[in-house]
């Protein structure tokens, strides 16, 4: 595995707001790399120094080995799904796919223009326009059309949060076998930690400008870097220095070696689980999620909390 | 519903019929009429008016201000395209740029147009200059022409040209400019392919505004081309004035209302059927 784009210390400032603070980090060519984190916090203009409508304040962005801070958009073989996709209103759906073609003086544009056509399924949509077509059409002519020009990164700007709700958790698996399939790397930016955990191979986190930590979903989930971290992929229910998942918690109504006294607050039925609010004796109050309808809870019972050391969540932050 | 409709619109119908409606009705009558010997007109009622409108001599000025409208539209398209486009990319000082195009509108037109007279006549400012600094030695001949007329013209309805375009630039979505050079075309390929023709409904609109005032122009020509570059504006004012032929006057208008009706008509149809 090769490293296709790095961040080497980038950061970038509007007037005082630090959109983003010494950000570092590097993707490996052909993966799902989704940066994650509230809004305002600098994922979309780290995805806009990338792309070369924002210039760093300082700090290098380096694709395939070379410094490309000072190239114009024009000139970076990266490409955006823009959030709105930003099709262009006057051209058909084949034009605009055309278009990145044409500007790269290619020959043959039927051949890459079918093949586009063919693997986002858009028979028919061909010579409709933009106007013309659904919300889910329009992404996949963007898709198209930044996919055609094989950037060496494609960026997908929220590519989600256009879409109809009932089609996004359909379009995330789509989206993802495109990825597999073209072997193209993908770097999207989401506030929606779901999204990033289904779709990513790696995921950055970030806050108010940094970048809190970069690792596999299941790095991240289980071994959080930071309470930030923790809590944005998650909940948890911190006890002094650890955290502790809802449903690592067990709930017994009797006493074991390592179980702590509380007594229920509440009980929640969700349906596919339940949510067992109580308080230790110490004050804490804890969220313990638990299968089955929990019938044998009740506010104001007695019982006894436990959970295994391995699930015990340890940020240094 | 029917009836709410009826009655909202009530008021614009009442309007356009007495004052569109009424005057051409009655320019139409006076069209009809003959023109009596010692001016005025009188009975009967003849078609003799319309008929002359045939004539070679008329069809040449009407074509010549056709020529010259079109001439003067496309001055302004070519120069009010980068205009709209400079103010609309000068940020914080869009709004004095906007001001500075409308400032004109403060004085009188026709104040304006004297003025250009004193910038081109042959003792006038230009000329002035380019003599005293040795580039010439005799005046050019700047005034009353075909040429003054079209500056006049293009000087006076810029503004009208400006004004739509850059509202089309302003609702343009920056987005696309970025999607262009992401998609690798360079800042003058994106102008060519996306901004300018996303900006043809502005361009559109403020041809209509600069061509039909244009094609009846009289002030311009009047002033600016003397007696010698003559306009249909000046013709039908002829009419009135100094021909004293009143009903052929009528005829002329006519004719010059309905060439812009079909121009409009054409315009709103083909709109329909636009991206936008």
């Amino acid at each position: 595995m090769s490293t296709v784009l790095e961040l080497r210390g980038v950061s970038k400032s509007f007037g005082a707001h630090r959109a983003a603070d010494n950000v570092s980090f590097s993707i490996e060519k052909g993966c799902l790399f989704a940066l994650v984190g509230p809004s305002g916090c600098g994922k979309t203009t780290t995805l806009r120094m990338v792309a070369g409508f924002e210039s760093p304040d300082s700090g290098d962005v380096i694709l395939n080995g070379q410094r490309i801070n000072d190239l114009p958009p024009y000139r970076r073989n990266v490409s955006t799904v823009f959030q709105s996709y930003a099709l262009f209103p006057h051209l058909t759906a084949r034009e605009n796919i055309e278009f990145g073609l044409q500007r790269a003086g290619a020959k043959d544009l039927a051949g890459p223009v079918a093949k586009m056509i063919e693997l986002l399924s858009l028979h028919g949509k061909q010579d409709r326009r933009p106007a013309q077509l659904s919300g889910g059409e329009k992404q996949r002519v963007a898709l198209a059309r930044s996919l055609v020009i094989e950037p060496d990164v494609l960026l997908l700007d929220e590519p989600l949060s256009a879409l109809d709700p009932n089609l996004r958790k359909q379009v995330r698996l789509e989206l993802k076998a495109l990825q597999r399939r073209t072997g193209i790397t993908f770097v999207m930016v989401t506030h929606d930690r779901d999204e990033a955990l289904s779709m990513a191979d790696q995921i950055g986190i970030m806050n108010r400008g940094n970048l809190e930590q970069v690792g596999s979903p299941r790095e991240l989930y289980l071994q959080p870097a930071t309470r930030f971290v923790a809590g944005f992929l998650g909940s948890v229910n911190w006890m002094g220095e650890v955290g502790v998942r809802p449903e690592c918690v067990r709930v017994e109504s009797e006493a074991s070696s390592r179980s702590r006294a509380a007594v229920v607050r509440d009980v929640v039925f969700l349906g596919n689980c339940t949510h067992v609010i109580s308080r230790l004796d110490s004050g804490e109050e804890v969220l313990a999620e638990i299968a089955g309808s929990g019938v044998l809870f009740s506010a104001g019972q007695s019982v006894h909390l436990s959970w295994n050391t391995t699930d015990e969540l340890r940020p240094r932050s | 519903m029917e009836r709410l409709r009826f009655w909202f619109l009530a008021p614009s119908r009442l309007l356009m019929a007495v004052l569109f409606g009424a005057p051409l009705a009655i320019v139409f009558f006076y069209g009809l009429l003959t023109r009596g010997t010692y001016g005025g007109q009188s009975f009967p009622l003849t078609d003799e008016n319309f008929a002359r409108l045939a004539d070679p001599l008329y069809l040449t000025i009407l074509l010549r201000s056709f020529w010259l409208a079109g001439l003067a539209t496309a001055l302004c398209v070519l120069m009010g395209f980068p205009l709209a486009l400079f103010i609309a990319r000068s940020g914080s000082r869009k709004n004095l740029f906007l001001h500075l195009v409308m400032l004109p509108f403060w004085t009188s037109f026709l104040v304006r147009t004297y003025a250009w007279m004193f910038l081109l006549r042959d003792t006038g400012l230009i000329n002035t200059v380019l003599q005293s600094a040795g580039l010439i030695h005799e005046p050019l001949p700047l005034l009353y022409n075909d040429i003054a007329v079209v500056i006049g013209l293009v000087y006076g309805y810029l503004p009208f040209m400006v004004l739509p375009i850059f509202s089309t630039l302003e609702r343009l979505d920056p987005a696309l400019l970025e999607a262009a050079a992401d998609l690798g075309a360079r800042p003058l390929s994106a102008l060519w392919r996306v901004t300018l023709p996303l900006t043809r409904p502005g361009m559109v609109a403020g041809s209509l505004l600069d061509f039909i005032p244009c094609l009846g122009a009289y002030l311009t020509p009047d002033l600016l081309g003397g007696g010698k570059s003559i306009m249909i504006g000046n013709l039908i004012q002829n009419q009135f004035t100094s021909a004293r032929d009143w009903p052929f006057g009528s005829a002329l208008s006519l004719a010059l209302t309905a060439i812009v009706m079909v121009l409009l008509w054409q315009f709103l149809r083909r709109k329909g059927e636009s991206f936008l």
